[in-house]
């Protein structure tokens, strides 16, 4: 007990550089957190693929399509329950900068085989009896000011054109993290145009979404499909929908990798920071050491005492950085909305946060720890300044 | 009379450990500075120099990339007539129909797949590619299906070696050399035979024309009138340009992650510089006194202290900068999203991310110390005296 008074009382001998180290800690906390959670967010979508969801596409790579005429032959594969299929349109909205995702789907089996798009019956209606129709995430809406009945004109980069869209419904993601910046339209829309303006490029998919009862089914039916296709001229490349993510996750996971480093890099700078605020304590009471010492404290007693200071300054700081990360979480999350869907902290990383701060605390305590309790009495009390 | 810096410099050395962890603490953030600008400076020249002013990209109007974009055989032979296209030695046009297309390839190193450009090129496209060395083996023949691959594929990629396979278009492609495009986008790149590709890829259209213009200034000219062509539905941009546009996106998402990354670590930095500067000077309060006492004046002092902060900041500014300059030996390769497919880069250190990471140490030094310099020279000399 009177240990622990002693430390708290030693705490606030130096007012301004205690809080300020506080302070510092608590940047680095926050930094920390924020940055592990942008490192997740990059990850979740694979996260929460779904397991009975397959993806087949060419297996020379993304941008080769399939022939439509797959879709029979891939209904028929033992233990598929349903097949949809599209194509990625990459249209612009306006500007290039007005990024998102539109794709040509087959309407009525694509969101039979996506449950996580609610609509209202009324609006799934309208939208499978328009041709021209589509429908709109809610977060894009909101960004664009898009209503029900609003028409959408989107200019191809792929396949070149305006392409005008009714607006027919607009989708919730069933959880948060749901994807809702997203366009969806007839594939048929965009067959029919294309078998008028460039037959050759007509009845092709660029994807077939299949569904299976069981996850454990999945791999059985992705061997079964292409197996069904090897050596034909558009060879198939069959994967769970987490793998297909994963794949485009990983293309990009240097970046990754180094917003991760640069996480753990902060909490190194701060650790030098709180190392030399321990450190410039314990010059500066050295001769006080001495004194206790004299008086016949132990080492073990010097050393609980400069350990716990840095411990103290360190969990406060952590504390605060993790207190701090609600707020700016939910900052992030109303203002940069258009980038992420959802920006919520984990309780693993709340528990990162503090272990970090906790590290820091201990490795900034370790050098003036060893000095103190290495002192010898003559020598501290000899030392001056 | 001012204090000497020898004043400033000494104090700095006498508590050697504490001006280290400080230094060290800014040194860290400018490593972090740096390097993010060096990324961003590396991907910008890694494209830059991909393309030459001389040389113009036709691509299908609208597309925003080669792999996006289709040149009808009939609109190419348009474009092969323009009076602006420049004659080779041989007194055919320098101009080469190219096929792009992305196949999935998958890593030496951990088997993750990537996307990778294959470019079906004509004997032309070597001319218009000066850069363009081949390092290894031969160029493939005409008519056969070999392959000639960047330097980088070949180094990461499964089957992109000399001498070894890649299977695409149900047919096995030997690779029989490897070629060497310096610090380009060509690098990413494996090349053959456009003919062979097409075939191959069953494919009826070109992905883009380029050519070199026969007099550098005729390219706005020329502009206006293919983009106005009827027959045509193209749109031409310089090779440079073309360039620049596709590092867009990802140099913006690398500033801005640089930037606030930059501005929360320096927080820390400077807190840390604060508190050294705080302790130097409470540790010197009867020396200050004693200086004052002498006759040097508020301002002195002031600077003295300034000084220091900024020989602080220097200090860390200079350890940051030379364990940034080894960042150099690293090469990053991602996907570039407005490709869309894989490019490899490096860090690269210039004399303007030099000079703009010490002046940022040196501000982080000011912002740190100034404060605690402040209320060193506000000090009362009888009280400063007094004081043990």
């Amino acid at each position: 007990m009177f240990m622990l008074k002693y430390i708290l009382r030693n705490l606030f001998r130096h007012k301004l550089r205690s809080i300020l180290t506080v302070v510092g800690v608590a940047v680095a906390v926050l930094a920390f957190g924020l940055l592990r959670t942008l490192v997740g967010l990059w990850y979740s979508g694979a996260e929460h693929a779904s397991d009975t969801r397959l993806v087949t596409r060419n297996a020379i790579s993304l941008i080769f399509p399939l022939p439509i005429s797959y879709l029979e032959r891939i209904r028929g594969v033992p233990g598929v329950t349903s097949v949809s299929y599209g194509n990625w349109f990459g249209g612009v909205y306006i500007e290039e900068k007005n990024f998102f995702a539109n794709y040509a789907v087959e309407p009525r089996s694509y969101l039979n085989l996506y449950p996580e798009f609610i609509l209202t019956p009324k609006e799934q209606n309208d939208f499978f009896l328009d041709r021209k129709g589509c429908i709109v995430g809610e977060r894009l809406a909101r960004t664009y000011g898009w209503k029900v009945g609003d028409l959408i004109t989107l200019k191809g980069t792929i396949f070149p054109g305006q392409w005008e869209f009714a607006l027919r419904g607009i989708f919730r993601g069933a959880e948060k993290a749901t994807e809702e910046r997203m366009l969806l339209f007839h594939w048929n829309y965009l067959n029919e145009s294309l078998r008028q303006t460039m037959p050759r490029r007509a009845d092709q998919a660029g994807f077939f979404i299949i569904g299976v009862k069981k996850p454990e089914a999945a791999s059985e039916v992705s061997l079964a499909v292409d197996s069904m296709f090897k050596n034909s001229l558009a060879e198939t490349l069959t994967e769970t929908e987490r793998a297909f993510q994963m794949g485009f996750v990983s293309m990009t996971e240097a970046i990754m990798v180094a917003i991760q480093i640069v996480s753990y890099m902060v909490i190194a700078i701060i650790m030098v920071v709180a190392a030399n605020t321990m450190a410039m304590t314990a010059r500066e009471r050295i001769g006080e050491y001495a004194t206790l010492k004299t008086l016949g404290f132990k080492a073990g007693h010097l050393a609980g005492l400069i350990f716990g200071e840095s411990v103290a300054i360190s969990l406060l700081g952590g504390l605060l950085g993790v207190a701090a990360t609600f707020p700016a979480a939910s900052w992030i999350e109303a203002e940069l909305a258009q980038y992420f869907p959802y920006f919520s902290v984990s309780v693993e990383t709340m528990l990162l946060e503090l272990s970090a701060a906790l590290i820091v605390g201990v490795v900034s305590g370790i050098f003036p720890t060893w000095r103190g309790a290495t002192i010898r009495i003559a020598d501290g009390l000899k030392r001056i300044g | 009379m001012g204090i000497p810096y020898s004043y400033s410099f000494r104090n700095l050395w006498t508590r050697r450990l504490t001006t280290l962890l400080t230094a060290s603490g800014m040194g860290l953030v400018v490593f972090v500075f740096a390097a993010t600008l060096m990324l961003a400076e590396g991907l910008r020249q890694t494209l830059v120099q991909t393309g030459s002013p001389d040389n113009v990209v036709v691509l299908r109007k609208a597309s925003n990339s080669e792999v996006q974009s289709g040149v009808e055989r009939a609109q190419a032979s348009l474009l092969e007539s323009q009076p602006e296209v420049a004659i080779g030695p041989d007194g055919a046009p320098l101009l080469a129909k190219e096929m792009v297309v992305l196949i999935n390839l998958r890593k030496r190193k951990g088997n993750a797949p990537a996307n990778v450009v294959i470019r079906g090129v004509t004997a032309t496209s070597l001319q218009l590619r000066p850069a363009i060395r081949l390092k290894d083996g031969r160029m493939p023949r005409p008519g056969s299906a070999e392959v000639i691959a960047g330097e980088s594929i070949a180094r990461r990629f499964k089957g992109g070696g000399m001498g070894e396979t890649l299977r695409f278009g149900m047919r096995d492609w030997r690779v029989v050399g490897v070629f060497d495009a310096g610090a380009t986008g060509f690098s990413s790149e494996i090349w053959g035979d456009s003919d062979q590709m097409m075939q191959a890829f069953r494919r009826q259209a070109y992905s883009s024309i380029i050519f070199r213009l026969r007099d550098p200034s005729g390219f706005d000219a020329y502009k206006a009138r293919v983009e106005g062509d009827p027959r045509l539905t193209v749109e031409a941009k310089r090779e440079t340009q073309y360039y620049l546009d596709q590092s867009e996106a990802m140099a913006k998402f690398l500033r801005i992650l640089g930037m606030v990354l930059t501005i929360v670590f320096s927080i820390g930095a400077v807190i840390g510089a604060t508190i050294t500067m705080y302790a130097a000077v409470a540790n010197r309060v009867t020396e200050i006194g004693t200086l004052r006492a002498l006759g040097f004046q508020r301002k002195s002092i002031l600077s003295a202290f300034i000084m220091e902060a900024l020989l602080l900041g220097l200090c860390g500014g200079v350890l940051g900068v030379g364990a940034a300059s080894f960042m150099q030996l690293i090469t990053i390769s991602t996907m570039n999203w407005a490709s869309f497919s894989e490019l490899a880069f490096s860090f690269t250190l210039t004399f303007g991310i030099v000079w703009k990471s010490l002046l940022f140490s040196l501000i982080m030094g000011l912002v740190g110390g100034a404060l605690p310099a402040v209320r060193a020279s506000r000090m009362n000399i009888v009280e400063a005296l007094r004081a043990t």
